[in-house]
């Protein structure tokens, strides 16, 4: 099915200063379309979680947004360098952040498992030296 | 709050009658992602743009910097387009939570459980 709504944005490899803009762009666009309450909260937040890893941990990727009529849909998805080991990145506390997103106050090892509590349904697949792509989804009704 | 923490109004003066009942206080933003649900007041000294960022993401009301400390124009600019109230006080993160406590307000619930801890 096509989306009734669909919005990209590229996010640029350590671009700490303009991180969080995509996420608030997603979030002013759901409320705009009618999205509110504890779902919005839930997507703004694991959007926000996957932009700062896209800008911290990646070589650069796109934030995808769909939405459709019972389900919003964000597809993080980067050019690389793709994530080792995926059950100890999934683990809280487990972090590979520099010290620059430290200083930020962040790289806590609580990104990927705050996607996955916020999200509804939640993918990742990771290559090293290929990628990784998350999709999350967040029932509307 | 303001006057119990003698604090400085630097954006939202307009909106210092909403009501608040919960708070929490942290400088990793990590956390605050993770743990807040609530519209609730952060503490924090920290004072980068991601602090609003992470406020806005979450409907945060009001942030209250302590120590101090004070975010640049540019920073308290966005909180005001987010309709955020920002105070900041002298005095240090411990004591204004413990203040706020005495207040009444209290923590957020955080949904974590130990590998160990008997369900």
């Amino acid at each position: 099915m096509e989306p009734m709504f669909t919005g990209s944005y590229h996010v640029a490899k350590a671009d700490y200063s303009s991180a969080g803009r995509a996420s608030a762009d997603i979030k002013r666009q759901l409320k705009q379309i009618g999205v509110g309450g504890d779902v919005l909260r839930r997507v703004a937040v694991a959007s926000y979680e996957v932009e700062l890893n896209l800008v911290i941990h990646s070589l650069g990727g796109e934030l995808t947004l769909n939405v459709y009529p019972d389900l919003v849909q964000l597809i993080s998805s980067d050019v690389g360098p793709g994530i080792p080991d995926l059950t100890m990145a999934m683990k809280e506390g487990y972090s590979t952040a520099n010290e620059e997103a430290r200083s930020l106050g962040f790289g806590a090892g609580m990104g990927l498992p705050n996607m996955k509590r916020n999200a509804d349904d939640f993918d990742i697949k990771s290559t090293v030296g290929v990628g990784t792509t998350i999709t999350m989804g967040f029932h509307l009704t | 709050m303001v006057t119990a923490l003698n604090a400085k109004v630097l954006v939202g003066g307009d909106k210092l009658d909403t009501p608040v009942y919960t708070a929490c206080c942290s400088d990793l933003m990590s956390d605050v992602l993770a743990f807040v649900d609530e519209k609730t007041v952060l503490i924090t000294g920290l004072t980068n743009p991601h602090v609003v960022r992470t406020s806005e993401m979450l409907d945060l009301k009001c942030i209250v910097f302590a120590r101090g400390k004070v975010p640049t124009e540019d920073i308290l600019e966005s909180a005001d387009e987010q309709g955020l109230v920002v105070i900041a006080t002298k005095l240090t993160a411990f004591s204004t939570c413990g203040i706020l406590y005495e207040m009444g307000m209290r923590g957020v619930p955080v949904p974590v459980q130990w590998d160990q801890e008997d369900k």
